[in-house]
């Protein structure tokens, strides 16, 4: 990867804010009576962002419409329900999370390298497709060859699933942020722009699609493991559930994905909403109150939560300059 | 520096070129010109690599590029100033400029080439911090040529930059295809404005119906009475 559009010293400011997050992050664990209640709430965030940035990492920029965020993700599950059972882990837990990232990487690679020619709708169709596909295959394999419906995983710490979670969101931030800076991240805006443009400047788009989708696999197959060790009981249903293909996909479209902030805090916000939802007494009404505020964003803010902060910010800037200059 | 040799190609089971060959030697404009349909955009797609060849073969600086996916082509340095400019409207212009220079080789020495580009055109200069959607026609064009000249071509491949332009436009372009040329930049000119692009060209095909039909200087060319007759209305 070519490294010299980065900046040295605008990293350094940029990483500011993402440092003082981070430090905040570090410490949940830590606030007294919440504490509990705390870490269950900020692991949830965490999933949901690490899987809405590494969706937008590929989607964001190249407009190819990616709904098997739930396939890698069940990979990370089922890694964790063969390498570390609750009857005895095989190796150690970071070992799970190489390997759920590392065999989704790889499926990745393979299902890119067939079906990145299919264009729109039909590359959205297919990856959908591999969902159910792996749902139906280890749904067979569990029930009619092994004889089980489910696998218990074994059980860890809040705050280790915690900290894991915060380590892999570091990880996927950092390479969202390095693709986006450096010569790859204009390839693909420029894939996502004009593909034959893009192949017609030199630019081997096949490969650079392939590898960022598998990239962002990888993340989402990291996440599956660590999920897994905290729901400990994993079945075809939860792993392969589409709704994790479609909740990322939507949260960082509420959020924005212009800019790496965008999907988080679509994320954090949907996530939130669900919480407060799902425990009180409109508990049915989460999906459809997400189906509203979505369709207002498509319509009312086409680049997401983080383009109208933008915007307000360029109002506000703008309006003092106007000051300035008038006094 | 390019060579088509009896080159036969289509999509699926259409042919749409019949055994073309052309050579393009070093430091001249030649011009390709033929009406629409004729076959002109298929020759380009199957030069740079888009599209397969059923046969035939054609060669760069001596070596066969059959086969080559179109981002090697690039590398080798023949740049691709496609039909319709194909700019990146969601990219700023200098963005844009930068793709260019996407090739290895180019991309080192892309600070200095930008700034002679600009020097080429001072218009996108003005505007580099600008959204390329945000440009009319001209300036796409202009653009367009720019980001063709960041990747340092030796030979630049110019598809119909003349279309859809107002003809002060076009005189503009034109101008900017001869100092091109100045530089040391070989071209291969592909146009339907065929009166302007025999005035500015050494040697010029015709190709009708995904065959050539004529070749030779322009002036030949020129006075031809079925150049005459089929492309300048006389």
């Amino acid at each position: 990867m070519n490294l010299s559009n980065i900046s040295w010293r605008k990293l350094g400011l940029n990483a500011g804010v993402p440092l003082v997050i981070l430090i905040a992050l570090i410490f949940v664990p830590f606030y007294g009576s919440w504490a509990d209640y705390g870490i269950t709430l900020f692991s949830l965030f965490l999933v949901y962002i690490i899987l809405a940035v590494a969706w937008a990492m590929f989607t964001g920029s190249t407009g190819y419409l990616s709904l098997a965020t739930a396939a890698f993700y069940g990979i990370g599950f089922y890694a964790a329900a063969l390498l570390y059972p609750a009857e005895g882990a095989l190796v150690p837990l970071f070992v799970v999370v190489l390997v759920g990232a590392a065999v989704s990487f790889v499926l990745a690679f393979i299902v890119g390298a067939i079906t990145l020619r299919l264009k729109g709708i039909y590359f959205a169709m297919f990856t959908l497709g591999l969902v159910l596909l792996m749902y139906q295959v280890v749904n067979y394999w569990l029930i009619s060859v092994l004889g089980i419906r489910g696998i218990v995983v074994a059980l860890e710490s809040n705050e280790v699933i915690y900290y894991y979670l915060v380590g892999i969101l570091v990880v996927s931030i950092l390479v969202a942020y390095f693709i986006k800076r450096s010569k790859w991240g204009l390839a693909l805006r420029s894939i996502g722009d004009n593909e034959e443009a893009a192949a017609h400047t030199g630019v081997n788009v096949t490969m650079i699609k392939i590898l960022v989708f598998a990239i962002s696999a990888a993340l989402m197959g990291a996440v599956g493991v660590i999920v897994a060790t905290k729901t400990t009981y994993v079945d075809a249903n939860t792993a392969f559930n589409p709704m994790i293909s479609f909740s990322p996909a939507l949260m960082a479209i509420f959020g924005g994905m212009g800019n790496l902030y965008g999907p988080a805090i679509g994320a954090t916000i949907f996530t939130y909403i669900q919480e407060i939802l799902q425990t009180g007494s409109l508990k049915n009404y989460y999906m459809l109150i997400f189906g509203l505020i979505l369709i207002a964003t498509i319509l009312y803010l086409p680049s997401g939560m983080m383009g109208l902060i933008q915007n307000l910010w360029n109002r506000i800037k703008g309006a003092r300059r106007r000051a300035l200059t008038r006094g | 520096m390019l060579e088509v040799k009896k080159l036969s190609a289509g999509y699926g089971n259409i042919q749409i070129l019949w055994d073309v060959s052309l050579k393009v030697n070093e430091g001249e404009i030649v011009a390709l010109i033929g009406g629409n349909g004729a076959g002109k955009s298929t020759l380009v797609r199957t030069i740079t690599g888009l599209l397969p060849a059923n046969s035939g073969t054609v060669e760069f600086l001596g070596k066969s590029i059959d086969g080559l996916e179109p981002h090697k082509i690039a590398e080798l340095g023949i740049s691709h100033i496609p039909e319709g400019r194909k700019i990146f409207t969601d990219m700023s212009v200098m963005e844009n400029l930068e793709m260019g220079a996407y090739p290895k080789n180019a991309w080192k020495n892309k600070k200095n080439t930008l700034k002679k580009v600009y020097e080429m055109f001072p218009r996108l200069k003005e505007r580099e911090k600008q959204l390329a959607r945000t440009f009319s026609g001209g300036e796409q064009q202009m653009l367009a040529m720019g980001r063709g000249l960041m990747s340092q071509p030796k030979l630049c491949i110019i598809d119909e930059p003349s279309n859809g332009l107002a003809p002060m436009v076009v005189m503009e372009v034109f101008e900017i295809i001869q100092s091109m040329r100045k530089q040391g930049i070989t071209i291969l000119l592909i146009e339907q404005n065929v009166k302007q692009t025999l005035e500015i060209s050494d040697r010029a095909y015709v190709l009708e119906n995904g065959r050539i039909v004529m070749e030779g200087d322009c002036a030949t060319c020129l006075a031809s009475e079925h150049i005459k007759k089929a492309y300048l209305g006389l």
